[in-house]
């Protein structure tokens, strides 16, 4: 029983880091029909973001410290958002609506900026320290524990998710973006720039990876290719749960991630792995375009 | 007028053909041992590259798994290479991780012929098996792709996990002798070199005949409208699913070969970053011509040799900028600047034809099945 419950709020962790990287993915691609490879660096962005966070309240008195976390989030949110901007105007406009030519365009983005993260900060993994108040763990009942850090995640996915789901549904810039989602052309005659809010939404999709960035950092050291141990996964859930749909991202999130940790518990970590795969093709046989496809009438 | 042209063309091309081969052929005879051997590697890894075209290139199916295929014949030459060099006994890494008895997956490995037959058969009946999942269900274009990637995930994984079964994270190597001939000796190296430019040349007379084949304008159907080519009566996914056999095949195959030529194979040789070079050797040449394919993996790779000697620390950065330049500014590669440069000069001299076969769309990047 313990033992259960334990696993389950295990993956129940995981499953949320995978929900912060995939948003991001499943909206660039449902809005604009591109894959972004390089996702998994903006994650690396926002990780070094916290980490510079870090040093510098280093610098501050020793009481301040532990407040560092609370701006380490805005500032690896802002980081990342600034970058896939900018990344956005500079390359990926030119790439909409050809998701294969994407996927490798922003695969060289993600080999150019993990570089670059390597030339500054060097290969090795570097430690960030989580505040104090995050150390220890919740004591349920006698052999269950819950840490503080995975109960502070999934508060904070939580809230990154609700924020979404009010953005997207109820706020201005969000009806937009879900208008040019839904039908580009028209929502163009209608007067929405178009090209604004594919920087957005881009930016948006980037700034919320630098978060799940951020939030790695409690969970152990970071490097520059953090992102790759992710993104894969990530990809997974967006096929799985189908593409632009809020709803299908977070099913996908949980599936994965819950089933990945139990498969691993019974037998081992790469079998487990060979497990869900398995299992995302065969459910795939049922479903081709995910658990929640939006639905056209479009053929090619 | 035209039919003299294309008749004069065609005897250049044949001419090409040929003095290519010939050089190839006489490469022994004036290249070094190291630049032999590089060559014989790069040439192994032309027979990839060709599959990746038929699969990319003509049918437009996008395969990021192909380290897979590569990987998995060249573990089967490898397990050969090594139970040859073990001589009986149990090789060294299974003896550490305290197995007493060959596994029974290891037994067929024992034969040569069963060896290079399994080699072709295990990629391709593989490539078959997640073909027969996806194409049939019209699983294509993106989703098809992550698929592939997370297929090599999950098996340089569980190579990385089975160490008692695959030798782990250091793979297989220790070879000493193939056929009880040394591995190692001047004679073997260039025999190598040679089969691996017969198995070349047989590979791209493969591709050249099911592309120049009815079979091969069904690809480009299927590549440029799937849907038409299904309301035309053809059932694609039985023509994705065999050439994404053939190419894994040939992925094997040039596996095989490169085991011989190097020595050793570990996972990180079957791993994303091998994979997705691969697609660039077949995008910097040209996707859509054989030809293409060939140019670009010699070009890269001799790139490669040179600046990753040159400039270790940012040679990818290199590699990254010229994913990115080959994708937006050059989606025809190589071959597309020479057809280009080639029809400029003609029509200043007056000759030729305006009707150059020119990039396709979906070179041109309107693949718009997401």
């Amino acid at each position: 029983m313990e033992m259960w419950i334990t696993q389950l709020f295990n993956g129940l962790s995981v499953s949320s880091i995978l929900l912060l990287i995939a948003l991001g993915l499943s909206i660039t691609f449902g809005l604009m029909g591109v894959i972004n490879m390089a996702h998994g660096e903006f994650i690396m962005i926002g990780s070094y973001a916290a980490y510079l966070t870090q040093n510098a309240f280093k610098e501050l008195p020793k009481s301040m410290f532990d407040t560092y976390f609370l701006v380490a989030l805005p500032a690896s949110f802002l980081v990342a958002f600034a970058v896939g901007y900018l990344l956005e105007n500079l390359l990926i406009r030119h790439l909409y609506g050809r998701p294969l030519d994407s996927l490798l365009a922003t695969w060289g983005v993600g080999l150019v900026l993990q570089q670059i993260a390597r030339s500054i900060f060097g290969a090795p993994n570097v430690a960030v320290n989580s505040p104090s108040w995050l150390n220890g763990g919740l004591h349920v009942m006698d052999g269950i524990d819950l840490p503080y850090k995975r109960l502070f995640i999934l508060a904070l996915v939580s809230v990154c998710l609700a924020a979404m789901y009010v953005y997207i549904n109820r706020s201005h810039s969000g009806r937009r973006m879900r208008a040019v989602m839904q039908n580009r052309e028209m929502a163009a005659c209608l007067g929405i720039s178009t090209r604004r809010v594919d920087g957005m939404t881009f930016a948006i999709g980037s700034g919320i990876a630098g978060v799940a960035g951020c939030a790695l950092t409690l969970i152990g050291p970071i490097g520059p290719n953090i992102g790759t141990y992710y993104i894969v996964d990530a990809f997974m859930v967006v096929v799985l749960g189908g593409v632009g749909k809020l709803v299908g991202t977070v099913l996908g999130a949980l599936g994965i991630g819950v089933f990945n940790t139990m498969f691993e518990w019974w037998s081992t970590a790469s079998l487990g792995k060979v497990f869900v795969f398995l299992c995302i093709v065969a459910f795939l046989q049922w479903k081709p375009k995910g658990l929640f496809a939006v639905r056209t009438r479009q053929l090619d | 007028m035209t039919g003299l042209w294309s008749d004069r063309k065609r005897l250049w091309l044949m001419l090409g053909y040929a003095a290519a081969a010939a050089a190839l052929f006489a490469a022994p005879l004036y290249l070094s041992d190291f630049r032999l051997n590089l060559l014989a590697k790069f040439l192994a890894f032309a027979i990839v590259a060709l599959g990746l075209d038929l699969l990319w290139g003509y049918t437009g199916v996008l395969s990021l798994g192909h380290g897979v295929f590569f990987g998995l014949g060249a573990y089967a030459m490898g397990m050969h290479l090594k139970l040859a060099a073990s001589g009986g006994r149990l090789p060294d890494f299974m003896d550490w991780s305290g197995l007493t008895n060959l596994p029974w997956f290891w037994q067929p490995f024992k034969s040569f012929p069963a060896a290079v037959l399994l080699g072709l058969l295990i990629p391709s009946l593989l490539a078959l098996f997640l073909g027969f999942f996806t194409f049939r269900n019209r699983i294509k274009g993106v989703y098809f792709t992550i698929l592939t990637q997370a297929l090599v995930i999950i098996v340089t994984t569980l190579f990385i996990g089975q160490q008692a079964y695959t030798g782990g994270t250091n793979g297989l190597t220790g070879f000493t002798k193939l056929l009880n001939h040394p591995l190692r000796s001047d004679g073997m190296k260039i025999a190598l070199y040679l089969s691996t430019v017969i198995a070349l040349i047989v590979a791209y007379a493969l591709c050249r005949y099911l592309t120049k084949s009815r079979m091969g304008k069904v690809l480009r159907a299927i590549r440029d409208g799937e849907n038409r080519v299904r309301f035309l009566g053809y059932d694609p996914a039985t023509y994705q699913m065999a050439t994404f056999a053939v190419s894994g095949a040939l992925a094997g195959l040039a596996g095989m070969l490169f085991v011989l030529h190097v020595g050793i194979i570990s996972p990180s040789m079957m791993g994303i970053v091998p994979s997705i070079e691969m697609i660039l050797w077949v995008a910097i040449g040209g996707r859509g011509t054989l030809v293409g394919a060939l140019i670009g993996v010699l070009a890269l790779n001799y790139a490669k040799s040179g600046l990753s000697e040159a400039y270790p620390e940012i040679w990818t950065i290199f590699l990254g900028a010229l994913f990115i330049v080959v994708t937006v500014f050059l989606p025809g590669g190589i071959v597309d600047l020479i057809r280009k440069g080639t029809a400029s000069v003609r029509k200043k001299t007056g000759r030729g034809n305006e009707h150059e076969p020119g990039a396709h769309p979906v070179l041109r990047g309107s693949n718009r099945s997401v």
